[in-house]
């Protein structure tokens, strides 16, 4: 199972300020093992979707460019303290991870 | 294939308690724009696409026009390829998507986000790049494309091995 993410939440002029750290290895599917020769198969995060108080708020598709252990800042206007935010992450290979959070 | 993948990450977001009679409801009533199912699906041939023009095309952004209302920020030269910031913010009004785009990347397209319920025209990551680049953002608002440029210097790069 894929490690919790890390999720702050900030209120700035009326909206809510999302961090969202995930661990994750991003591996491009271009790095080579400098021994064998063989290129690291691709692993990363390609589906992110964020639902506050279950509405979908950010539904966002990723490539391998995103760097390793991926961070996403994004606003939400007219959040509110104690709105639920539910987080969720798949990977290439059909990794998944969910995290949830409360509006600080 | 990768419908099933996405009824998956639907079915994760609902796995909390109760909240699926809810979105079931919501859905029901026509509250969630179908549209918004729709982008769920992986756009592979954008994020397989190997040159920009075909990386716009395939997310539909074909002649974008330039604006000066999308701010980039992030470093001018980035030491380390491997994690560079950026941070994105649009003063348009109702922005419905972003999508970041490294022209030189072995794979242009770098994420596309689809904005809802509120979100704003704002998004902050980090990112890999294997060489100096110009970095584009393509923002989508009132249903038309903008687009803005950034050049960003790599010394090292965060793709080779």
């Amino acid at each position: 199972m894929a490690e919790p993410m890390k999720i702050r939440t900030k209120m700035v002029d009326g909206a809510a300020q999302i961090f969202v750290l995930m661990i994750h290895p991003m591996e491009t599917g271009q790095r080579k093992d400098p021994r064998s020769g063989q290129a690291y198969p691709a692993h990363y995060i390609q589906h992110v979707l964020a639902t506050l108080n279950d509405k979908p708020v950010l539904d966002m598709q990723c490539g391998p460019a995103i760097s390793k252990n991926p961070v996403f800042g994004f606003r939400v206007k007219g959040a509110k303290p104690g709105d639920k935010l539910v987080v969720a992450w798949e990977d290439n290979k059909g990794e998944k991870s969910r995290s949830e959070a409360t509006i600080a | 294939m990768e419908q099933a993948r996405v009824n998956h990450l639907r079915r994760l977001i609902l796995k909390g308690g109760g909240a699926g009679g809810v979105l079931a409801c919501a859905l029901a009533a026509g509250v969630l724009r179908p549209s918004l199912a729709h982008a769920a699906d992986w756009n592979k041939a954008a994020f397989e696409s190997k040159t920009l023009a075909d990386a716009l095309k395939h997310i539909g952004a074909e002649g974008a026009a330039e604006s000066a209302d999308i701010h980039i920020k992030a470093p001018e030269v980035a030491e380390n390829g491997a994690v560079i910031p950026i941070e994105v913010s649009c003063r348009m009004a109702g922005a419905e998507s972003i999508a970041l785009l490294a022209e030189k990347n072995p794979f242009p397209l770098m994420a596309h986000a689809v904005l809802a319920n509120g979100t704003e025209g704002y998004l902050n990551t980090r990112f890999k790049m294997g060489q100096t680049s110009v970095v584009k953002v393509v923002v989508k608002a009132g249903g038309k494309h903008y687009i803005a440029s950034r050049e960003i210097k790599v010394t090292i790069g965060g793709c080779g091995g």
